[in-house]
């Protein structure tokens, strides 16, 4: 089965400078891929490379198996789609910024790609509806909120019914309550078979959201696999933290004695929580780069 | 080509222009200017419709000019033109879909012209037409403007001299020997020139200077796209 990207040694420079290192990855169909990086790490540079818009300077990139770079306009169109629509594109993209006509209202912005993709009028306003934007369909785009910006980028991204999905920083600059609908809106697409290839350096979207993440730092993959393989991987220190009623932390090992001594504390009715300490992502980017995620 | 994909970004820009004040003041200031000045003011030694001739002019280089210019600048800076593109709408499908509208709009101004002079027949054709000639040239040097700078600002600090030098050589050059001389060299002095006296002052020297003027600012336009697209594949901000 052809998967749904294909990363083989893509390098990129950048004024002589090394943007990309050897990335090879590849995402299966239907899968939500999250790319994980601080700023500068090249994300967005890959994900340019994929849509076409930026030439690497070695490697291939296959998109449903096909060449990116050399094919394109195929790879933008002509598809099928998820939706099955012939002439559907093959790829949607939400960018970071939104890139909006803010003079025109939610609806004038989708109707203006609906008609660039032949997509039929009546989806407009299923999407619209599908994103919590039909009330305000008639609001001009400078007096929609960030949030809605958002959700309105997301819903051109998808009108036509791509087969892969990419977001840069989807969930970027948003309040908890419209970061966890963005979210809820990507895994409806993934229901729909749709592959998502994210960006992103929330690590607790990542987890929450993705099949599989790829860490990227410097340009360089350091880390690939489903979150909590990960995570687990990276498992070296078991312990447990146990908060006591009196507000006394206890950190405690792994071990058969340890056991003995939760045990006392519950005997007691002493503990208040009970955690284990993984780590999380953020935790083994650190621990693989010497860095934080955010800096 | 899709025709499809021209005609949306050409209704598009219809729109947009229809709610961008600062462009759409531009098609709408220079014919109402000329429309007062026409009426209102009929200094005996001056030719008859001086001031039609002397807006129109000004009209024809600036209007397209800044608007042309504007407007891809502000879809570049506001990365609504990369969406575009991203949609599978080709630069060229972009271009003559912008280029299009913005030609539409300066010749209904050229009309509002026509209405203020009240020419008709041979002479509303000549007058149209030459309007038409200005318009094309100054839309070509506003989409290479456009397509040269990153964003709006930088757009309208390389527009303003431009289109200052072009529309008013018409008027300068009729106080100073000296500017007339290099003026007959510009594509505007050549149009109003041709506008006021009608099509018996076309001389060979008009045709060579308005051809080479066109194939210029093409050139200068398709250098400009050459190294955008050049530079476009290689950058990235990442």
């Amino acid at each position: 089965m052809v998967n749904a990207i294909e990363l083989r040694e893509i390098t990129h420079y950048f004024d002589g400078k090394m943007v990309l290192d050897h990335i090879s990855l590849n995402v299966g169909k239907g899968e939500i891929l999250g790319l994980l990086g601080p700023s500068g790490a090249g994300k967005t540079t890959l994900i340019r490379i994929l849509t076409g818009q930026l030439a690497q300077t070695s490697g291939t990139a296959y998109l449903s198996g096909i060449e990116t770079g050399k094919h394109a306009g195929k790879t933008r169109r002509n598809a099928g789609g998820a939706s099955g629509r012939a002439g559907a594109p093959l790829t949607g993209m939400m960018t970071d910024d939104c890139g909006l006509y803010e003079r025109f209202s939610a609806y004038e912005n989708l109707h203006l790609f609906a008609r660039i993709y032949n997509v039929p009028r009546s989806r407009i306003e299923e999407i619209l509806r599908a994103v919590g934007l039909w009330e305000a369909r008639n609001t001009a785009v400078s007096k929609l909120s960030k949030g809605m910006r958002q959700r309105l980028s997301f819903a051109r991204a998808v009108l036509a019914g791509p087969q892969i999905l990419f977001l840069d920083e989807p969930s970027c600059g948003l309040d908890p309550q419209t970061a966890a609908e963005i979210h809820g809106l990507i895994r409806q697409q993934k229901q729909a078979g749709v592959t998502v290839f994210l960006t992103t350096h929330n690590m607790q979207e990542a987890t929450k959201l993705c099949d599989h993440t790829a860490l990227l730092n410097g340009g360089v993959i350091v880390e690939y696999g489903p979150p909590e393989e990960i995570c687990r991987r990276y498992h070296h220190q078991k312990k447990l933290l146990l908060r006591l009623s009196g507000g006394e932390n206890v950190v405690l090992p792994h071990t058969k004695e340890a056991a003995e001594t939760v045990a006392d504390y519950l005997r007691r009715e002493q503990i208040d929580t009970i955690h284990s300490t993984e780590p999380d992502l953020e935790t083994v980017f650190m621990e693989l780069t010497g860095r934080r995620i955010d800096q | 080509m899709s025709l499809r994909h021209i005609l949306t970004v050409f209704f598009k820009q219809g729109k947009d222009i229809m709610r961008n004040r600062t462009i759409l003041i531009q098609f709408v200031l220079f014919p109402v200017l000329a429309a007062i000045m026409e009426y209102s003011v009929k200094p005996e030694e001056l030719p008859e419709h001086f001031f039609i001739y002397m807006f129109a002019a000004m009209y024809f280089v600036m209007a397209p000019l800044t608007g042309m210019s504007a407007v891809i600048a502000e879809e570049k800076e506001k990365n609504t033109l990369r969406v575009l593109l991203m949609a599978d709408v080709t630069p060229a499908e972009y271009l003559a879909g912008t280029g299009g509208c913005i030609f539409l709009a300066g010749m209904a101004g050229s009309c509002m012209f026509a209405v203020c002079g009240g020419f008709s027949g041979g002479k509303l054709a000549w007058f149209l037409l030459m309007m038409a000639a200005g318009t094309a040239v100054s839309l070509v040097a506003g989409a290479a403007i456009g397509v040269w700078s990153r964003n709006q600002t930088s757009a309208a600090s390389l527009s303003v001299p431009v289109m200052m030098v072009f529309s008013f050589l018409p008027m300068l050059s009729m106080f100073n020997e000296a500017v007339g001389r290099a003026a007959k060299y510009a594509y505007s002095q050549q149009i109003y020139r041709l506008m006021a006296e009608g099509s018996s002052a076309a001389k060979g020297e008009t045709g060579i200077v308005l051809a080479g003027n066109f194939l210029a600012v093409f050139l200068i336009f398709r250098y400009v796209c050459g190294r955008q697209q050049r530079g476009s594949k290689k950058s990235a901000n990442r």
